[in-house]
């Protein structure tokens, strides 16, 4: 048995057919759409690594199946800025040094996308380190990481060249 | 980044180190594109999970394989019924950092989540389910775990070899003579690397070749273990290893799924993926070991110590022996004419330990920075006061000269940063605005500067440029960055002119990633590769009478910028591009070591010193801590990046922040299985845990640790981080918990 689901991934439409129900959106896009981009590091919904944009909203994509997804808009890391270009969020984790071994990065970045796009960082420090705080960081980058966000929601800059 | 941050930019190394540059990697970290092991994904690949036991201690009677072998998708199970032959023992230790694995060598449970099958099938999902068919029936035993329930044994060796005990002077003398004896006994928890990238493996066998793509902190290092396992040589594995998601010592280690995915691979012909869920990740890849230490601080009429004993108990497995090293962190700290220090070892049954992020000193300083603060209070003086007038200027355990030590300009850097000197010598005397008991307290940082064994190649190309090459592991601490720096150091070219391959077996090996001694010896092996070029390149050219440099004699030539230059005559210069073409050599290949002066090795004692300040603030209602101000003070000889060390030094601190408040492994008392094996129930810090945290460093110059003068920071923020939050606690509340990590409810 097959299911059939349209997602719009970066974009791109894809018209799947799923031959098993138990496939994870995180799944979905790391083993059968090749965008190894978004990290598994619990999945469980635990630590953030899987973050994604689907429908503007950040969420654990571990803990989204797939065939729940059918008409959803998804942005990946892969998708965050056209080819060749950084988000102003990718620039300002490059220059604040927010991340080490960079596993948990691209969810750190895309949850910072959705607390931005959420409105919720305001210039307050103390509320994006809270808003961040469901992306684990094992080697301890979160000073970088909250600076990070800090400087890219006050930035009205465009993408810069990678 | 704080402004007084001392200038590490180095005139005699060039331009290029010191640099604060961004990282290399940086751009494919923040693309999603670096290729991390899990995102491999070569044709034809199978699925492997491992079905790990749910008890500690016992046996599996009986495994549903047909059940798991019906589920759609499901190719094979493998159980210890069909398991191939390996070609060694899995309960003989061959090489040093070889531990005994269990690859399905028998039916017996040595602890949970021990592999008891391993199922192979089309997809992720169906090899899952096929796992959870298994349905094993257990013949359980009683766990046993803890202290109480474990086994006592004399210890042989702690750590990686080294002696369980050690003495210098009389400290039953010492103890005579004290003024005042402050005894103390400090827990700490079995703690998990818990990198952010479970273990992972990609095998592939390619005829008798065995290509494997997994994180792995010593490249070149491990291949014989591999090997070993399947009877061919070394040179057979080809492992890749170029982003590493987190290692903290977890990946030095050869661990059963990566054997067990080999085995597979071999067995079914195809490629195997097996990628450890985070529940296997506490179990059979290593663990920080459990510490019961006991400190016996004697004290003098002036503040300074005359005897100290440290013994620890540390928790291993029931089948082999890694024992944190915990006690060692007394011999090099403080100065005292009297020092004890030993170890004994406690078998439960649980995975074996291994090396956590600094083994030894990270559950050692805790306990002895704790027991410092008593004392000090105990001898009516400041915490700083205290640890100055017991200031080593001179190795305690072995009396050698240090090779470089600024601790004391850390501790003035630090409490001036701080703020220290208003700090009230009694407990429970400061409130912050919103009526939180506020405590203040401090403790010193403390980490070796070995350096081990590593080979570099640098090769110049035609056009001046060049390419560098050593099997590097960078687990985030900016190997990729901080050692291609070098490189264009030893080379006399800019960063942009170098081309660094790293990351790979194939290459000259870089050593191990861990001791914090990576960027020296692998450092070390890549200046002294270009430096071996620049030697050939500078031959080539005073030889050659139509070269400008011809003739220099003993005259210095300097090699920058792509130029060599005769020092003084600025005139009388050449490219590498025109003398290469000239000599009609299209590339020179130059060849380094690192490794440390042996002589300079017996001499001196080599250590990365630091102060950490730390403020908290305990709701006096609710009893939550909370760190509001971490000030680190480090010393680290030559800082070759200043940016990524800062961020080594800041992880290593909050790491210190996890070991006061949060990290703990719990085990069910009945089944031994862990009930927190998650990062739900396993507490690591969050973003909203930190509040203000900074690391300064203090520069050193260091002629002996190594030509580049380079020790390490990876791991020297943790040390004295755990205990100066638990004394800032004990400042805050009177109270002292002398059980880590710190809860709420020990304060009650």
């Amino acid at each position: 048995m097959t299911f059939s689901i349209t997602l719009t991934v970066n974009g791109t439409p894809h018209h799947l057919a799923l031959d098993d129900l138990r496939v994870t959106l995180l799944d979905l896009l790391r083993d059968r759409l090749g965008l190894t981009g978004t990290k598994k590091g619990c999945d469980r919904g635990q630590c953030g690594a899987c973050t994604v944009l689907v429908n503007g909203r950040r969420l654990n994509a571990c803990l989204a199946l797939a065939a729940q997804q059918d008409g959803a808009e998804i942005t990946t890391i892969e998708g965050l800025a056209p080819e060749g270009r950084l988000h102003p969020l990718q620039a300002a984790f490059l220059e604040h040094d927010a991340f080490q071994c960079g596993y948990c990065t691209p969810g750190q970045i895309m949850s910072a996308a959705g607390l931005i796009a959420e409105g919720a960082d305001g210039a307050d420090i103390e509320r994006i380190r809270e808003g961040m705080s469901g992306n684990l960081c094992r080697c301890g980058a979160y000073r970088g990481i909250a600076r990070a966000v800090a400087a890219a929601a006050q930035s009205e800059n465009g993408e810069t060249e990678a | 980044m704080p402004d007084d941050i001392a200038p590490t930019r180095h005139q005699r190394l060039g331009s290029n180190a010191g640099d604060p540059h961004s990282r290399l990697d940086g751009i494919a970290k923040i693309t999603g594109a670096a290729r991390y092991a899990a995102d491999n994904a070569p044709a034809g690949l199978l699925w492997a999970v491992i079905a790990g036991a749910p008890v500690a201690r016992g046996r599996v009677a009986r495994l549903d394989t047909a059940a798991a072998l019906a589920h759609p998708g499901v190719t094979h199970v493998i159980t210890p019924e069909n398991r191939p032959a390996l070609h060694k023992d899995p309960d003989l230790r061959a090489a040093l950092f070889d531990w005994k694995l269990d690859l399905l060598q028998d039916d017996r449970i040595r602890y949970a989540g021990a592999p008891m099958a391993l199922v192979l099938a089309e997809t992720a999902e169906a090899a899952a389910e096929g796992a959870r068919l298994l349905a094993p029936e257990i013949e359980a035993d009683p766990a046993r775990i803890g202290f109480g329930d474990g086994l006592a044994f004399a210890a042989e060796t702690v750590g990686i070899g080294a002696p369980p005990a050690t003495a210098v002077g009389d400290v039953e003398a010492g103890f005579a003579a004290a003024a005042q004896v402050t005894e103390v006994e400090i827990e700490t928890p079995p703690q998990y690397h818990n990198a952010m990238e479970p273990h992972a493996i990609v095998a592939q066998w390619q005829g008798e070749r065995l290509v494997i793509d997994t994180p792995n902190q010593a490249i070149v290092m491990s291949r014989p273990s591999f090997a070993a396992y399947f009877g061919i040589p070394p040179e057979n594995v080809h492992i890749r290893s170029p982003y590493l998601g987190g290692g903290f010592g977890s990946k030095a280690i050869l661990n059963p799924a990566q054997i067990l995915a080999c085995l597979a691979a071999r067995e079914t012909g195809r490629p195997v993926k097996l990628v450890l869920s985070r529940a296997q990740m506490y179990g059979p890849t290593g663990h920080r070991g459990a510490t019961r230490q006991s400190l016996r601080l004697g004290v003098d009429a002036a503040g300074r110590l005359t005897a100290l004993s440290h013994h620890a108990v540390s928790a291993t497995s029931s089948f082999d022996d890694f024992l944190e090293p915990a006690a060692n962190a007394a011999l090099n700290t403080y100065a005292c004419p009297a020092i004890s220090v030993s170890h004994s070892g406690s078998r439960w049954d649980i995975g074996t330990p291994g090396p956590m992020r600094a083994p030894g000193e990270a559950t050692g300083s805790a306990a002895l920075e704790c027991a410092m603060d008593e004392a000090a209070h105990a001898a009516g003086l400041d915490p700083l006061d205290f640890r100055l007038r017991n200031y080593a200027e001179t190795d305690p355990a072995t009396g050698r000269a240090y090779s470089s030590k600024a601790l004391r300009e850390c501790y003035a850097l630090g409490a001036e940063r701080f703020g220290w000197k208003t700090r009230p010598m009694q407990p429970g005397q400061m409130r912050d605005a919103r009526g939180r008991l506020l405590g203040w307290g401090m403790g010193t940082s403390l980490f070796p500067a070995p350096m081990f064994q590593a080979e570099a190649r640098a090769t110049l190309r035609a056009d001046g440029s060049a390419v560098v090459e050593t099997a590097a592991s960078d687990m985030g601490q900016g190997a990729w960055t901080a050692l291609a720096q070098i490189a264009a150091e030893g080379l006399g070219l800019d960063l942009a002119q170098v081309e660094f391959r790293s990351g790979d077996s194939e290459l000259p090996d870089a050593g191990v990633a861990g001791g914090s001694g990576h960027t020296a010896t692998a450092g070390s092996a890549l200046y002294s590769a270009g430096r071996d070029v620049i030697a050939q390149l500078t031959a080539l050219a005073t030889a050659d009478p139509a070269s400008p440099l011809h003739g220099a004699g003993n005259r210095a030539v300097v090699a920058a910028d792509g130029w060599l230059r005769i020092e003084g005559e600025d005139h009388r210069r050449e490219s590498y591009a025109a003398i290469l073409a000239r000599a009609g050599r299209d590339a020179l290949t130059g060849r380094g070591k690192g490794a440390r002066d042996p002589a300079h090795a017996e001499a001196r004692a080599m250590f990365s010193h630091g102060a950490v300040f730390a403020e908290v603030a305990v709701d006096p209602a609710l009893l939550q801590i909370r760190v509001t101000r971490l000030t680190g003070a480090f010393a680290a000889g030559r800082i070759i990046n200043p940016k990524l060390a800062e961020s080594q030094l800041l992880g290593g601190m909050i790491w210190g922040l996890g070991f006061a408040l949060q990290e703990e492994a719990l085990h069910d008392r009945r089944s031994g299985r862990l009930l927190n094996a998650d990062l739900a129930g396993y507490h690591v810090p969050v973003n909203a845990d930190l509040a203000e945290i900074e690391a300064l460093t203090v520069h050193e110059e260091d002629r002996f640790v190594n030509p580049l003068g380079v020790k390490g920071v990876g791991e020297l923020g943790i040390t004295g981080t755990a205990g100066a939050i638990a004394n800032a606690v004990w400042h805050a509340t009177g109270r002292r918990v002398r059980r880590f990590p710190i809860h709420p409810e020990d304060l009650a």
